[in-house]
C-alpha cells in the first residue's frame, strides 16, 4: 500500500513536461497529435489542479487519449465512455471531466448514451475526433463516412445516409455544440476553453485527418491546402447592422440552419445554451431533501424509516 | 427491456411493503397436534372430525370430514379458539387491493411478535387480471408460506375456481355471494358466503362503487381470527397518512362494516393466534426482499447507483432513487441497461462504490461493462433478481437459472463473486456483505435474488443498525506514490481528486495492463495479471464460513441449496428426518468463490441431491451441482430441478429426492389429510423463513 505523507509540498506549475505521459501509438501525421497537443496548452493555460484533471475515453485510435495523459484516467469500453463520465461528473463535482473519442464511439455504438448525455446535460467536455472512418480496424465504414466512401465493407461505396454531427447534437438537447479542424490549433484550443468554461454537456466535434485509411477528406477546409476554414461569426449584440447578419448561438433553428451547409461547412460554436445541468438539478434536489429530513445522520434516517416498518 | 407495468412487491413511498407474504410457522405446525397436546393447537380452521381422521389417504378423508356450515354443538361457544399457525389465501383481481389488505395483515402479525410470510402472483399483464396475495401468520417460526391454505377469500367465480384445489380440505372458503357461486356438492369445505360487493357499496354510501372491498374482508378476518383491532387501525391509518383524511375515513368505515357482519352466524368458530412473546426484546420489521436489499445496501454506505426498469428489479431501484438524496446520494434511472452499469463503474471509480442491478435480460446487456470490472478491478454491485429465461422468458415467475452467467458470464477470464440471499433477512445482510467484499478485494459482486424474494414479505428482527452503518466518504490524502495495479497485493485504487506527489497517476484500463495500468502486450504480464485478478478470490474463499449443517449431520441424504429455497429445503428435512430418514442440508451464501471445506460434509453423506429451480440442462444437473462437482470432484452428486416457474413445496421436494420412498400419510400434508402438529422450534433452525407457494403461474 502506499504510503501517506504528512509534509504536502507545495503545488509546482502546470507544465506540459507534467502532464505528458506514454508516447502517442497514433501513425506519423494522424490528426488526433494536434488535438494532444492542444489540451496540453490549454490545461498548462488553464493552471488546474493536476489531480483534478480526469480524461477519460471507449475504443477506438483517438480514444487511446487518457493513455497519453498523466493524470487520473481511465480507458473503458466501446461506446459507453458517456455515462461512465456521468457518474464521475455527477458524484464528484470537484473533478474537471474531459471526455475523448472517435466518430464510431460517439455516433454509432455509443449513440444512444450521447443522445441521453445531451439531453440530461450532464457537466463534461466531449471531444470528438471524427475522421470519417475506422482506424483502429482498418478502414471500415463509419457513422460519419460520406456516400461513395469505398471501404473493406462497402467496397463499392457507403450507401448509407451518414450522421450530420451537428444536427444530432442539437436535436439531442447539448448545451455546448461546436466544430473544429484539427488543422487550425488555435481555433481548437479556443473551442476547448470555452467548451470547459461551459456548465454543462459541452461537445466538441473535431475533424481529425486518418492520413491512413482516409487521407485528404478534410482538405477542403485547410486552407493550406487550397480549402477554407470558415468561421461562424456570432452575434456581438452591438446593434449594428452588421450584427443582424450575425449568428445567434442560442438559436437552435439558426444553429440547425448552419448544420445544413454542405461540407465542409462552417466552424465555431454552433449552439449555447444554459439550461441546467442534471448535476445541479440533482444537486438541487438532495439539498431540499436533506432539509425535509433535519440534516439527520444517515443512522438516525435509516433507523427511522425502520421504525415505520414495525 | 422492461415490461414496465408489472411490479411485484414495490414498496409504497412510505415504505410499506405491498409485495407478498411469508408465512409464520414451519409449514408442518399449520394444524391440529394430535390428541393429547396439552395445549390444542388447533388446526387453524380444521373441523374437529377431520383431525381424526389424519391418517386416511385423501379420498377417505374426504368422507370422513364434515364439510358443512352447520354449527357443530360442541363448538358453540365462541371463545376465541388458540391456534399457533393458519394460512390465510386473498384470491381476486390485481386491482382490488388484495396485496394492500395482506400487506396490513403481513404488519400486524409483525407487530404482534408473530412470525408472517407471505407469497403473492401477479399477471405478467398490463393492467388487471388474477392475483392472489397469501399469508401466514404463526405462533413459531415460518419458513414456508404454506402447501395449503386454512381459509380462502374468493372475489369471484375465476378465483374459486383457481384456488379450491389449494384449500385444505375442511378449510373455509368465504366468498363474495354477489359473485361466486360455489359447487356445495363439493363437502370438502366450510361454505361461508357474504356479500362482500353489496355490503361494501352499502357501507361506503356507493360512492366508491365497490373499492374497499378489500379492506371490508379485513374486517371480517381480523373478526374470524380475533385480531388487534386497535393495531390493525393504527396500521392502516398509518399506510394512508398524508392521503386526504377522507381515504382514511372511507377505510375505517369499509373496516368496520366487515367487522361489524354477523359472520358468527354462518362461521360459528373463531380463532386467536397464541401470543408467545418475543424474549430476545428486538422488535420485529415487516418488508419485502427489494426493500431488504435497498436498505442492506443503504446500511453497508453505497450512495449511488444506477439502472433501468424492469421486472422484478424495478422496486429495489425505486427505493434508492427515493431514498438516497437523503443520504446525499444519487440513484440514476440510464438510458439502457449499458448505460446503468457504466454510470454505477464511474461512480464506483470516482470513490463511492455503486451498486447496478436488473433481471437476467438486462445482466445480459451489462456484461461486457462487467468484465471490463474484473479487468479494471473495480469494485460494483450488481444485483440480480431472477426470473423464468431465457429471453424475455417468464417476466413475473421465479427461477433460478441465472448462476452460471453470474459466475461465467461474459468473455476472458473474468472472475467476479456471486453471493445470493436465502431469504429476505438475508437479502439485508447480504447486501452488507456485498460492499464489504466488494471494497475488500476490488471486485464486482453479484447478489442473486429472485422474484419470490422480491415480491414476499416477512418479518424478522430489527437488524442493531448502529453496528452495521458505513460512513462512506473516500479517502483523499495525497500519496507520495502510487501504483493501482500491484502484482503482489490486492488491488485498491484510490479516487481520482487524490494528489500523487511523485507526479505519477494511475490509469484504470481494459487492456491488459501493466502496475501503472498503461498497455501491454507481453504474455508474461496477461498470465501474472490473470493471476492476480484470480489468486484474490481464492483469498476471499479462506474467509467464507463453512456453511452449518441443518439436521442430520452425517447419513445418507444432504441436501444442496441456494436462494429462495431455504424455507421448504429446511421444511422437507424436518419432515424427511420425523419420517427416520437420516438427512441433512446445507444452504449456500457464497456460490463464487465457493468456501473451503465442503467436501468434509459431503464425505458424511451417501448422496448429495442439489435442490434447485432450474432445468437438469444435457447432462442431467442443475446449474449448482454442475459446479459443485467441478469443485469438489464428487460423482455422489446428483440434483432435484425444476422448471414449472413456481417456487417449491415442501412435498415436491420430499418426492422429488426421495423418488419411491413411502412417507406415511399422517405426516406428510396431503389433500384433505390433517397434518399431525410437531415441534416448530426444531434444532439448528435459524430466523431465515421460506416461501412454499403454491402459485397459479
Amino acid at each position: 500500500m502506499p504510503e501517506t505523507t504528512t509534509a504536502i509540498p507545495e503545488r509546482e506549475k502546470l507544465t506540459k513536461k507534467a502532464i505528458t505521459a506514454d508516447h502517442p501509438t497514433w501513425c506519423p501525421g494522424c490528426g488526433d497529435f494536434a488535438v494532444l497537443a492542444s489540451f496540453y496548452k490549454v490545461l498548462e493555460k488553464k493552471q488546474l489542479d493536476h489531480e483534478k484533471i480526469v480524461t477519460l475515453a471507449g475504443i477506438g485510435c483517438s480514444s487511446r487519449f487518457p493513455y497519453f495523459v498523466n493524470g487520473h484516467g481511465a480507458h473503458f469500453i466501446h461506446g459507453r465512455a458517456v455515462p461512465l463520465a456521468s457518474g464521475i461528473s455527477l458524484a464528484r463535482p470537484d473533478l474537471h471531466v474531459f471526455l475523448f473519442g472517435g466518430d464510431g464511439d460517439g455516433f454509432s455504438i455509443g449513440g444512444n448514451h450521447l443522445n441521453h448525455g445531451a439531453r440530461k446535460n450532464i457537466n463534461m467536455v466531449y471531444f470528438i475526433m471524427d475522421n470519417f472512418v475506422y482506424g483502429l480496424t482498418k478502414k471500415q465504414t463509419s457513422p460519419t463516412s460520406p456516400i461513395g466512401f469505398k471501404s473493406k465493407t462497402d467496397p463499392t461505396g457507403a450507401i448509407d445516409q451518414p450522421v450530420n454531427p451537428m444536427k444530432q447534437l442539437i436535436s439531442a438537447g447539448a448545451t455546448f455544440i461546436a466544430r473544429t479542424h484539427a488543422t487550425q490549433v488555435k481555433h481548437m484550443m479556443e473551442m476547448i476553453e470555452r467548451a470547459f468554461d461551459h456548465q454543462g454537456f459541452s461537445v466538441i466535434e473535431c475533424l481529425s485527418e486518418c492520413v491512413e485509411f482516409y487521407p485528404d477528406v478534410f482538405d477542403s477546409a485547410d486552407p493550406r491546402k487550397g480549402g477554407s476554414f470558415e468561421l461562424i461569426q456570432e452575434k456581438k449584440w452591438d446593434n449594428t447592422p452588421e450584427d443582424e447578419l450575425r449568428h445567434d448561438v442560442t438559436d437552435e433553428l439558426a444553429a440547425y440552419k448552419l448544420a445544413q451547409l454542405p461540407f465542409p461547412g462552417v466552424f465555431g460554436v454552433f449552439y449555447q445554451n444554459d439550461r441546467p445541468t442534471k448535476n445541479a438539478l440533482e444537486k438541487k434536489w438532495i439539498q431540499s431533501t436533506r432539509e425535509k429530513t433535519g440534516n439527520a445522520s444517515d443512522l438516525e434516517l435509516l433507523q427511522k424509516t425502520f421504525d415505520r416498518m414495525k | 427491456m422492461s415490461e414496465k407495468p408489472v411490479q411485484p412487491g414495490s414498496g409504497d413511498p412510505d415504505g410499506t411493503p405491498t409485495g407478498v407474504a411469508n408465512g409464520v410457522s414451519s409449514s408442518d405446525a399449520t394444524l391440529p397436534s394430535s390428541a393429547g397436546a396439552a395445549r390444542t393447537t388447533t388446526a387453524a380452521l380444521q373441523p374437529a372430525s377431520a383431525a381424526s381422521s389424519t391418517a386416511s389417504p385423501p379420498p377417505a378423508a374426504s368422507a370422513a370430514s364434515q364439510p358443512s356450515a352447520t354449527p357443530v354443538s360442541d363448538r358453540a361457544d365462541l371463545r376465541p379458539e388458540n391456534i399457533q399457525d393458519a394460512v390465510i389465501r386473498l384470491a381476486g383481481n390485481s386491482q382490488d387491493g388484495i396485496q394492500t389488505a395482506g400487506a396490513f395483515l403481513a404488519r400486524l402479525a409483525g407487530r404482534s411478535d408473530h412470525d408472517v410470510m407471505t407469497y403473492m402472483t401477479i399477471p405478467a399483464t398490463i393492467s388487471g387480471g388474477p392475483s392472489i396475495f397469501q399469508v401466514r401468520i404463526g405462533s413459531g417460526e415460518v419458513l414456508s408460506a404454506g402447501d395449503e391454505a386454512d381459509f380462502l377469500v374468493a372475489f369471484y367465480q375465476h378465483s374459486y375456481q383457481d384456488h379450491v384445489d389449494f384449500l385444505k380440505e375442511g378449510g373455509v372458503l368465504l366468498y363474495d355471494s354477489d359473485n361466486v357461486e360455489p359447487n356445495f356438492d363439493d363437502k370438502r369445505f366450510v361454505y361461508v358466503g357474504v356479500p362482500i360487493t353489496g355490503l361494501t357499496i352499502e357501507a361506503l354510501g356507493g360512492t366508491a362503487k365497490d373499492k374497499g372491498k378489500n379492506i371490508f374482508v379485513l374486517g371480517l378476518i381480523s373478526k374470524i381470527f380475533s385480531l388487534d383491532v386497535d393495531k390493525l387501525k393504527k396500521i392502516i391509518s398509518e399506510k394512508f397518512a398524508g392521503k386526504d383524511e377522507s381515504i382514511v375515513n372511507t377505510a375505517m368505515m369499509a373496516f368496520q362494516a366487515g367487522y361489524a357482519y354477523p359472520v358468527g352466524k354462518v362461521l360459528t368458530h373463531q380463532y386467536q393466534f397464541e401470543h408467545i412473546p418475543k424474549t430476545d426484546g428486538r422488535a420485529q420489521i415487516t418488508m419485502d426482499g427489494n426493500q431488504a436489499i435497498a436498505y442492506g445496501l443503504i446500511a453497508a454506505g453505497v450512495r449511488y447507483g444506477a439502472g433501468y426498469p424492469i421486472t422484478p428489479w424495478s422496486s429495489v431501484m425505486e427505493t434508492l432513487r427515493r431514498e438516497l438524496p437523503k443520504y446525499g446520494g444519487i440513484f440514476v434511472q440510464a438510458e439502457d441497461e449499458l448505460g446503468a452499469v457504466s454510470l454505477a463503474l464511474g461512480f464506483s471509480y470516482s470513490g463511492y462504490l455503486a451498486v447496478t442491478g436488473s433481471a437476467g435480460p438486462g445482466i445480459s446487456l451489462k456484461t461486457e461493462a462487467i468484465g471490463w470490472a474484473s479487468m479494471a478491478e473495480i469494485p460494483l454491485i450488481i444485483c440480480n433478481i431472477q426470473r423464468g429465461g431465457p429471453s424475455t422468458g417468464l417476466p413475473t415467475n421465479v427461477e433460478q437459472s441465472d448462476l452460471h452467467q453470474a459466475i461465467y458470464g461474459g468473455h476472458g477470464d473474468s472472475p467476479r463473486v456471486v453471493l445470493a440471499a436465502a431469504s429476505v433477512e438475508d437479502c439485508f445482510y447480504i447486501s452488507i456483505e456485498a460492499a464489504r467484499i466488494a471494497r475488500k478485494y476490488s471486485t464486482p459482486v453479484f447478489i442473486l435474488s429472485d422474484t419470490s424474494l422480491a415480491t414476499r414479505i416477512e418479518a424478522f428482527d430489527e437488524p442493531d443498525l448502529s453496528k452495521l452503518m458505513i460512513d462512506p466518504k473516500p479517502d483523499l490524502s495525497p500519496r507520495q506514490t502510487f501504483k493501482p495495479y500491484p502484482v503482489d497485493a490486492v488491488t485498491q485504487h484510490i479516487p481520482p481528486g487524490t494528489r500523487i506527489l511523485d507526479g505519477k497517476y494511475p490509469l484504470l484500463s481494459g487492456l491488459e495492463h501493466d502496475e501503472m495500468g498503461h498497455p501491454t502486450g507481453s504474455p508474461k504480464l496477461h498470465m501474472v495479471m490473470t493471476a492476480k485478478r484470480r489468486n484474490k478470490l481464492r483469498k476471499l474463499a479462506e474467509e467464507i464460513p463453512v456453511p452449518e449443517v441443518y439436521g442430520d449431520q452425517e447419513g445418507d441424504t444432504l441436501l444442496v441449496g441456494w436462494g429462495s429455497t431455504y424455507g421448504p429445503i429446511h421444511d422437507a428435512v424436518k419432515q424427511a428426518r420425523e419420517h427416520g430418514e437420516k438427512v441433512g442440508a446445507i444452504h449456500l451464501r457464497h456460490l463464487h468463490p465457493l468456501p473451503n471445506g465442503v467436501e468434509k460434509i459431503f464425505a458424511k453423506f451417501k448422496r448429495i441431491v442439489t435442490v434447485e429451480m432450474n432445468d437438469q440442462g444435457l447432462y442431467g444437473f442443475g446449474q449448482v451441482a454442475i459446479i459443485l462437482r467441478a469443485r469438489y470432484c464428487e460423482p455422489k452428486i446428483e440434483s432435484f430441478t425444476k422448471t414449472d416457474g413456481l417456487t417449491f413445496r415442501v412435498k415436491e421436494i420430499l418426492e422429488g429426492v426421495f423418488k419411491g420412498r413411502s412417507f406415511a400419510a399422517r405426516k406428510i400434508p396431503r389433500d384433505g389429510a390433517a397434518i399431525v402438529h410437531t415441534d416448530t422450534a426444531a434444532e439448528g433452525v435459524k430466523s431465515v423463513r421460506e416461501v412454499v407457494p403454491q402459485g397459479v403461474g
